[in-house]
């Protein structure tokens, strides 16, 4: 399995999904940079946190022109990967209206950062296969414009469809409807969402919880057995 | 205008127009004036403080940098070095709370990307005037007395403004908060206090200096555009804040935290290049400034094409390009014939990058113009040549009426009236811990992204010190911020001592051992002999105790003339440490952990209340007799720590680890239930005054064993002769002394309702 990272002028996070996916799995992973078109290299498209082109704009509105993300529709249709974005990657992914629906300022408009608790609400996906349904995660949220909003139809539809992966539980930190905090596309191959997996893949940082989501892409993605951990500090033995 | 006149304006006194003169041999012209000023203001020249500065020690086995560059070098372990320093942004912050703090944190990650580092974690000391009080939830409890004329809510608009300014730049710019501290005072009403500082990583190999050497090699710059922005923000910080501050915000420099981004990855990128000589950030004076420094310390001259310099606005005069304080700006010098390849990385990234001038053998900063000199000064007359102002610092007797209340300790106050009814400890402990200063600062630490870059083991709120670990290897950095301006008011040499305690405490308290000192000391005018002669006292203070812990200050700041017509600022010394935890496994938390555990009390056991935030809340005093803080103890203390907190490689003896400061022992008692909802049976019958439950003397620490452990800590604590006593047992989720009892929740509902904006 390859996956890719992709650096937007902006990005902060793009290191620290890197180092999960490489030190920690030992996934072959690259550092893509926005103006790459070519992705037919690459199993997983990860697009990291951070704030792509300063989102002085509005979050993800000027990096949805990116040539990288120009690519993705096409990635998407030949079905050569998965799309994996996080925070501004999942804000980048609905302005470029690869997921439906938009991610509005903080109900209290203000940045929130800290751990919250998400329900995993369908655990059929290659996102979440790890998970149990109903199970609980603890991740960071680190946002300024993370209030999921969409139509009453688009609710309704990713409903049907069980494209809402996980929810806030018991506090609804931005206000985001039905208290989404991650969805997927109907072809089940593109997936946003607000938390930060990645800063909570050790015992060091929390539970580990975050590990999941990136073992169960690899073995989505790896034919044969799921990857062993190579890393000292992963969740099996972390200190 | 005269010359002299021209110079006053310029903030510049006629003894100084006078040297400038014979250091020239000619009247300056405007241009070389307006250089003058920002090489000798206050801000860059330190010129009143650094008399004092030299009372600091600076050496140590792991120092591979002290102060004279942009930022101080530690090597940890495995080659790895810290760099790290502290930066005020006051002024531009009492102005324009929103892009003042912004901007004075986009300036110190340069001062630390400038050493080759890539910065790894930011901390803020802030202060305010005091805020209105937020009730109590539910409404329970009586409020404190209105502070009248809207202070209240001028203290609460430049909190949310700093806040939202660090925020904006932080966040966005990749680098987690992970600490620092916020303190409410009416002596910061007018003038509140912006201190940040900047914690980076690098191998030893990869240390860079800001230097410019070899004649004909190339100076760049690179980054933003040169702008109108922030002209004679070095000499606005070095005057008192009088009249309407509106009238400032011109001097403000505007902050742009993507394009600060991008300068990070494309410097770091060419600090993989060897032909790269030297670098440094435009910070204060701009390009009037940074240059000649980067040539002194090469012992060399530099001349720049006025014309090269990329411009955001037209008609920019030489004047104004050269004095301008756009932000994310910096100045590299390169081998001459490889500067193509710098100016590709930096185009790159979407940057601005000009070749705008060369090295020169003559020791002179030379201003070019379509190939005229428009400006020629020697570099050192620039960069040293600035005289020491000639006020003296008195000694302390003539000024002994100036110590705050002399001999006011709290019983010496008793007979006064409390301002607040006291019904009890429970009802006492409940309102400190709902004072802004003492309370939860959650409201502040949760709109800082604190966790990015995934190395922030003990974030902000969780311990005295943060926690980061550093990728791949065992060792993990302890980093503080921190200082108390009261104690200095009351007693600025006692209080010197005491801002180098409180942070040795704190990295104490994880189990790091600390190993260096960052520091910003922010005064008032310093022509006046009062604020001179609390300058003088608070550094001897600072020094003494750093001596005690052989610690160096291997970088540092100084920000004078802090205040208005109406008040100045407290005596405020910063203090920043780094403290070094050999192995991340033997961490120290801070609340208790388990039931049954034992807790003691370690250090000094008993004292005076003098300075407290008691004394605040409840008799509206500022005031009283600090307790001398024994040093000998301090050093003995830090061996205990470091020997319970296992170092040499031993796991920990201790379970948790807390340092008594504001608000004293229950304070410190209950903050250490909140994090898992555990109480204690507390048995201090001996010391359940005001004064001793609430008083806030030095040198203490509150720490649970488990009872298994109790011999062998019996056995360190008495073979290095440090007083302890047994304060109770963890047990339940009520804090309960004198058989009365009151939940932990209770006392946390108070605590995390102090700073509900």
């Amino acid at each position: 399995m390859h996956a890719a990272v992709v650096v937007f002028p902006g990005s902060n996070c793009d290191l620290d999904a890197y180092y999960v996916l490489k030190d920690l799995l030992g996934i072959e992973t690259t550092l893509l940079w926005y103006r790459e078109r070519d992705l037919s290299e690459y199993d997983l498209i990860l697009l990291p946190g951070g704030f792509a082109y300063g989102d002085y704009l509005r979050a993800g509105a000027i990096a949805r022109f990116a040539p990288v993300v120009q690519a993705l529709p096409e990635y998407i249709e030949k079905q050569r990967g998965l799309v994996l974005g996080i925070c501004n990657g999942f804000q980048v992914l609905t302005e470029a209206g690869l997921l439906p629906g938009a991610l509005a300022p903080n109900i209290n408009r203000r940045f929130i950062c800290k751990s919250v608790k998400l329900r995993v609400e369908n655990a059929y996906t290659p996102f979440t296969q790890l998970c149990r349904e109903g199970e609980l995660l603890e991740l960071p949220i680190a946002h300024g414009e993370g209030r999921y909003i969409a139509s009453e139809e688009t609710i309704e539809r990713l409903k049907r469809n069980r494209q809402i992966l996980f929810r806030y539980y018991e506090e609804n930190p931005n206000g985001s409807l039905e208290s989404i905090a991650g969805i997927m596309d109907e072809t089940g191959t593109v997936f946003g969402m607000m938390p930060h997996p990645e800063r909570n893949c050790e015992r060091l940082l929390g539970l580990g919880e975050g590990l999941k989501i990136f073992q169960a892409l690899a073995q989505a993605l790896t034919p044969g057995p799921s990857p062993v951990i190579t890393h000292g500090r992963g969740v099996a033995q972390a200190g | 205008m005269t010359k002299l006149a021209l110079a006053q304006r310029h903030g510049l006194s006629a003894r100084e127009f006078q040297t400038i003169c014979e250091l020239l041999g000619r009247e300056p012209n405007e241009l070389e004036l307006g250089l003058f000023s920002l090489n000798w203001s206050e801000h860059c020249s330190y010129k009143s403080s650094k008399r004092f500065l030299k009372l600091l020690p600076t050496t140590g086995k792991r120092v591979l940098q002290g102060p004279g560059e942009n930022a101080g070098v530690l090597e940890l372990e495995n080659n790895w070095c810290v760099v790290f320093k502290v930066e005020s942004h006051n002024h531009p912050s009492a102005v324009e709370p929103f892009n003042g703090a912004a901007t004075g944190v986009g300036g110190i990650i340069r001062d630390i990307l400038s050493m080759g580092a890539r910065p790894i974690a930011l901390l803020d000391s802030l202060r305010f005037g005091d805020l209105s009080p937020f009730p109590f939830p539910k409404g329970k409890g009586s409020s404190p007395p209105s502070l009248g004329e809207g202070l209240g809510e001028r203290s609460q608009r430049l909190l949310e403004g700093v806040v939202a300014g660090i925020a904006h730049y932080g966040n966005c710019i990749g680098i987690p908060t992970v600490g620092g501290d916020i303190c409410f005072e009416e002596a910061y009403t007018d003038n509140c206090l912006v201190n940040t500082m900047c914690v980076g990583l690098l191998k030893k190999s990869e240390l860079k200096r800001a230097v410019a050497q070899g004649v004909g090699n190339r100076i760049l710059l690179v980054g933003a555009r040169t702008g109108r922005d922030g002209i004679h923000g070095a000499t606005f910080a070095s005057e008192d804040l009088l009249g309407e501050t509106e009238e400032k915000r011109p001097n403000v420099q505007v902050g742009d935290p993507f394009t600060g981004k991008l300068l990070i990855e494309a410097t770091l990128e060419a600090c993989q290049l060897s032909e790269l000589i030297g670098l440094q950030d435009l910070g204060a004076g701009g390009l009037s400034t940074a240059p000649p420094e980067m040539a002194a310390r090469g012992e060399v001259g530099m001349a720049i094409d006025i014309e090269e310099i990329p411009l955001r606005a037209e008609k920019m005069t030489p004047y104004e390009i050269l004095l301008s304080e756009s932000q994310e700006r910096m100045v590299l010098c390169v081998k001459d014939g490889s500067e193509q390849k710098f100016l590709k990385i930096y185009r790159k990234w979407g940057l601005e990058a000009d070749v705008i001038g060369e090295v020169i053998r003559e020791r002179v900063y030379r201003i070019r113009h379509e190939g005229r000199t428009i400006a020629e000064v020697p570099v050192r007359a620039l960069v040293e040549g600035v005289p020491e102002p000639r006020a003296e610092a008195p000694g302390s007797e003539d000024l002994s009426p100036l110590k705050g209340a002399e001999g006011a300790c709290l019983s010496t106050l008793l007979p006064a009236q409390p301002v607040t009814s006291v019904t009890g400890w429970r009802e006492a402990l409940k309102k400190l811990l709902h004072s802004p200063t003492i309370g939860s600062k959650r409201w502040v630490y949760e709109q800082y992204d604190h966790t990015v870059q995934t190395n922030t083991v003990i974030g902000p709120g969780a311990h005295d010190a943060a926690l980061l670990r550093v990728k791949g290897e065992r060792f993990a950095l302890a980093v503080t911020m921190g200082g108390n301006g009261r104690y200095c008011f009351l007693d600025p040499y006692e209080g010197g001592i005491r801002a180098v305690c409180e942070a040795v405490h704190n990295l104490l308290s994880v189990g790091a051992e600390p190993i260096g000192i960052t520091d910003c000391l922010n005064f008032a005018n310093p022509t006046d002999p009062e604020v001179l002669w609390s300058l003088d006292q608070t550094v001897r203070g600072m020094a003494q105790a750093a001596q005690a812990f052989e610690l160096p200050f291997v970088s540092g700041n100084v920000s004078l003339y802090n205040q208005s017509e109406r008040r100045k600022i407290y005596p405020t010394p910063i203090v920043g440490m780094i403290g070094l935890l050999t192995d991340i496994v033997h961490r120290v938390p801070m609340g208790f952990q388990r039931e049954g555990d034992l807790l003691y009390l370690i250090g000094k056991l008993s004292g005076k209340s003098g300075g407290s935030e008691y004394l605040k809340v409840f008799y509206n005093v500022i005031g009283g007799e600090l307790e001398p803080t024994d040093l000998e103890l301090e050093r003995r203390l830090l061996r205990v720590m470091l020997l319970l907190g296992g170092a040499n490689g031993r796991s920990p003896l201790l379970r948790s680890a807390h340092d008594i400061s504001e608000g004293g022992l229950l304070v410190a008692l209950a903050e250490k239930g909140f994090a898992r909802g555990l109480g204690a049976k507390l048995e201090l019958d001996d010391l359940s005054e005001e004064e001793g439950l609430f008083g806030e003397w030095p040198s203490r620490f509150i720490v649970t064993i488990p009872p298994e452990n109790k011999s062998a800590f019996q056995e360190i604590l008495n073979s290095l002769d440090v007083p302890y006593r047994f304060l109770g047992t963890v047990s339940g989720r009520q804090l309960e002394l004198n058989g009365q009892e009151i939940s932990v929740e209770e006392l946390r509902n108070a605590y995390e309702s102090a700073l509900n904006l």
